[in-house]
């Protein structure tokens, strides 16, 4: 954290010094366009950037912003040392009305509604009868009105709101808020499913970035002295926002800067020395920089020059995965209380019941298996557990409460963890930050969690695959990764979605050896699995599932004796002859 | 007093009607895009401006007026338009959308259409911004004498209601119709239409089954460029236009594609014409200013409530 926030003071530093140096009224208007832009590019970072939810309305952040700083200094006499901060009031509280109803959408679609809220409010302040706002000259005491004769000031004011803006973004990229976002962005269900609470941080993060933007968009009010919907709501500030930091680079704490720095210059120059000539030069230089950026270095400039930096130094030689102890044998448990009740459970898509009536209670400290044909509904009863899919009636208890309506994130939290048949593991991370992002829920600090993170991968046998990225990582060892994030959110009851498939003899042997290791310790588990050799060897008791319905349950034994099992695994004939 | 408003929602309706078909036809090239190539075009409304300037030019450069009359002749540069941005789709498909598009994207949700919504989005500020170099920031218009002519349908119910046709609307109504209806015939009834179609089902089937899928999406891409075109041509006929008009009209047609559900043409033509219709009837009941808010709040509800559309059939939730 201290680098670069000596990163960011000597960032100031300089800046400072140039402006100063600088006597020519148009440059220190252009540095100081350039703040503005970095300002609005890190907004726009902040969130679409780090949650991955490409914003196309930033300006509606940056417009409110410019008219409440420039409606309360005309109507009110409020001075703008006062508007921008209430200018980020309501930037956040656009960001809630914003956020809340359009984070239902998802992808493409959500871009595009993004796209309509700052075209609609353009139209409203027009309607309003706001077309042109000047900001009126303060002759008395021009300073308490932020108003300088000396545009140097502007810089000065302007850094200061970008250093803040860059320290709470390095604040955000550095803790379990970046993280969370990051996840969020790589594989949205894996992070609700590992305790993030998606809605909650995806608030958060518009917030946040709507303060900013309404911040960058009251100081260039004031900078401007004018303010015009189609200048502050217009499509190219929306566009600028996303160009600047697509161009420096996305995700990053400084590419919202570096775009600023190269494309604001360079624009504006062209436009006072062909402007006259070639009206649109401007957005013809922003277009191209973006339409190249997106075939030669998509993640943006700064990535990729550290990455083709550091292609030299990654050969990184692939760990063997870590021994781990044999599971000591285990009696059989006979179970404790029940943790967890399932009630007359049911659950249809269109005409196809998934899941019709199930009842069955998972006792404390038991390895229940669930078995059954494919499309029998496994599944889909584990996403109604976890609370990915609503239940169509019935209930479910865990510890005696009632977990119906709750958001997965929220079950995980109450000490229910669950992995995956087909792995949602987050790509483009390490694995260690991996199974970070599943111990958020049980630790509150930081520092916590990465420990909880280290022991899970312990318990697992994945230590010397840390710090690999998630990725690269071979079946097996995708499978223990999301063993290990799943309980190192310390939950009471695992849910194992077949844990096995897709694994070589010796690789369900180490899987078998993890699952009843941490069996032994005392988790409850519940486990869906085709492989009836495994099932006996690992289960205390069985049920079975067929087209949505329970069909039988019991000790392993018993339950692949049963002829109601054989038929609806094998089919009528196979009944007669293991009768025989 | 109740005639007049039982004639301004008459008059509301068939303007929403003849303006909602023309929204229609635009729809439909941008449908075409989306279905084939699961591409959003941010750059659509440039195409119908490019449409709209490539008209005027037609119109004057080849004195099609004087040649062909009032009626045929913005027709027939609209037409010469379409045929242009055909071939400049074409292009811009084989250089530069084709990197970021494709089979890769087709079959994908999510993170691989970014890239393509950024592409399309600077091809969007490119095109705008070198249109105000080249066609400069004055407002145009193509004149006809039909452009300031009505025909007057009544009276109707008793004898002081009638509904009035803007002659230049509803040539640029019946045109679009025709160009409707010849299209859906092509898409139907031709191989390349079947091409089309297989493309857009399952590109990975249709390639197994030796359909060139990059062929089809550029077929697609330059005919969506084109049809839009053509919709601005006729759009040019009755309003006048600057080289940023693409930015009013692109929000119509995102909300007439969603509306008829996304990845359905036939959809994109009942959801077009619905827009048309809710932007002329709310001018009866709020200020005009305020039509287009009027569009983006019905745009905002429907991919809120329901973001399969009201019309498609293809159901798709990203």
């Amino acid at each position: 954290m201290r680098r670069p926030l000596a990163g960011i003071a000597a960032f100031a530093a300089a800046y400072l010094a140039l402006a100063l140096l600088v006597q020519n009224q148009y440059y220190q208007l252009m540095l100081t366009l350039v703040l503005v832009w970095a300002i609005m590019g890190v907004a726009w970072n902040v969130f679409s950037g780090y949650c991955g939810l490409v914003s196309f309305g930033h300006a509606a952040f940056f417009g409110l912003g410019a008219y409440t700083v420039t409606l309360l200094l005309v109507k009110l006499d409020v001075s703008p040392w006062f508007g921008i901060p209430l200018g980020m009031l309501v930037g956040v509280a656009a960001g809630v009305l914003i956020g809340f109803p359009t984070f239902r959408l998802r992808g493409v679609y959500f871009a595009l509604a993004m796209l309509a809220y700052p075209l609609a409010l353009l139209y409203i302040f027009e309607w309003l009868g706001y077309q042109e706002v000047s900001l009126p000259m303060k002759r008395e005491s021009p300073a308490a009105y932020m108003q300088f004769a000396d545009q140097r000031a502007y810089v000065a004011i302007a850094l200061v709101l970008l250093v803040a803006a860059l320290v709470a973004s390095l604040a955000i990229e550095r803790s379990r808020f970046g993280l969370s976002l990051a996840a969020i962005k790589q594989n949205e269900w894996a992070a609700e499913a590992a305790g993030i609470d998606t809605l909650a941080w995806k608030l958060k993060a518009i917030m946040v970035s709507g303060a900013i933007a309404a911040a960058a968009g009251g100081f260039y009010a004031v900078v401007l002295l004018v303010v015009t919907p189609l200048t502050v709501f217009g499509m190219l500030t929306s566009a600028q926002a996303l160009i600047v930091t697509l161009f420096g680079g996305v995700a990053t704490v400084w590419g919202p800067v570096l775009g600023s720095v190269i494309l604001i210059p360079l624009a504006e120059v062209l436009n006072a020395e062909l402007g006259d000539k070639l009206p649109g030069i401007q957005g013809v230089v922003f277009g191209a920089a973006i339409v190249l950026v997106v075939l030669v270095a998509p993640e943006g400039i700064l990535p990729k020059l550290r990455s083709t930096m550091k292609r030299t130094l990654e050969v990184a030689p692939r760990a063997p995965l870590a021994e781990i102890a044999a599971a000591p044998a285990r009696v059989r448990s006979a179970g404790g209380e029940v943790v967890l009740r399932v009630e007359r459970l049911s659950r249809s898509f269109g005409g196809l019941r998934a899941v019709q009536d199930v009842s069955f209670e998972v006792r404390k400290g038991e390895v229940l298996g669930i078995i059954g044909p494919n499309g029998a509904g496994k599944t889909t009863l584990f996403n109604l557990l976890n609370g990915f899919v609503p239940a169509d009636s019935g209930d479910v208890l865990f510890e005696g409460k009632r977990l119906r309506g709750l958001k997965p994130s929220a079950i995980c939290a109450l000490g229910i963890a669950r992995t995956f048949q087909v792995m949602r593991p987050f790509p483009r991370m390490k694995v260690l930050d991996n199974v970070v992002v599943g111990a958020f829920v049980a630790e509150r600090e930081d520092a916590r969690a990465l420990e909880a993170a280290r022991e899970a991968l312990a318990r697992v046998g994945l230590s010397r695959q840390a710090d690999q990225l998630a990725g690269g990582l071979t079946t097996v060892e995708l499978r223990l990764m999301e063993l290990a994030r799943a309980i190192a959110s310390r939950p009471k009851l695992l849910l194992a979605d077949e844990t096995l498939a897709g694994l070589g003899t010796r690789e369900i042997e180490r899987l078998l050896a993890t699952l009843g290791g941490l069996a032994a310790s005392g988790l409850t588990i519940v486990i869906i699995e085709h492989t009836m050799r495994a099932m006996v060897r690992l289960a205390d008791r069985l049920i079975v599932l067929d087209h949505g319905a329970l069909l039988a349950g019991g000790k392993p034994e018993a339950v692949t004796q049963d002829p109601k099992v054989i038929e609806a695994y094998l089919g009528k004939r196979w009944v007669t002859r293991a009768a025989h | 007093m109740s005639h007049v408003v039982l004639e301004n929602v008459l008059q509301a309706l068939t303007a929403g009607l003849l303006v909602g078909s023309i929204y229609a036809l635009m729809c439909v090239g941008l449908g075409l895009i989306f279905g084939v190539m699961r591409v959003i075009n941010f750059a659509q409304g440039e195409f119908l401006m490019l449409g709209m300037y490539g008209t005027l030019y037609a119109y004057g450069a080849l004195s099609l007026g004087r040649f062909l009359g009032p009626y045929a002749g913005p027709i027939a540069g609209a037409l010469l338009a379409g045929i242009a941005l055909y071939f400049a789709g074409i292009l811009l498909h084989r250089y530069l959308l084709a990197r970021v598009t494709g089979m890769r994207v087709a079959g994908t949700e999510g993170e691989g259409h970014y890239p393509q919504l950024i592409l399309t989005l600077g091809l969007s500020l490119i095109l705008s911004n070198a249109g105000l170099i080249v066609f400069g920031s004055t407002p145009e218009n193509i004149r006809t004498p039909l452009s300031a002519s009505a025909w007057e349908i009544g009276p109707l119910a008793g004898d002081d209601v009638s509904v009035f046709l803007n002659k230049a609307r509803s040539v640029a109504f019946l045109v679009s119709i025709a160009v409707a209806i010849v299209l859906y015939f092509f898409i139907t009834g031709t191989r390349i239409g079947k091409m089309l179609r297989a493309a857009a089902d399952n590109p990975e089937a249709a390639t197994y089954m030796g359909i060139d899928v990059e062929r089809a999406h550029r077929i697609a891409f330059g005919l969506g460029c084109a049809i839009t075109a053509l919709a601005g041509g006729l759009v040019a006929t009755y309003y006048p236009f600057q080289p940023y008009v693409g930015l009013e009209f692109v929000i119509i047609m995102y909300a007439g594609v969603v509306l008829g559900g996304m990845g359905s043409i036939g959809g994109a033509f009942w959801g077009g014409l619905t827009i048309g219709l809710v932007q002329q009837l709310s001018t009866l009941v709020l200020p005009v200013q305020l039509q287009n808010t009027a569009i983006f709040v019905v745009f905002l509800l429907i991919m809120m409530l329901r973001p399969e559309g009201l019309f498609g059939r293809n159901v798709e939730r990203a």
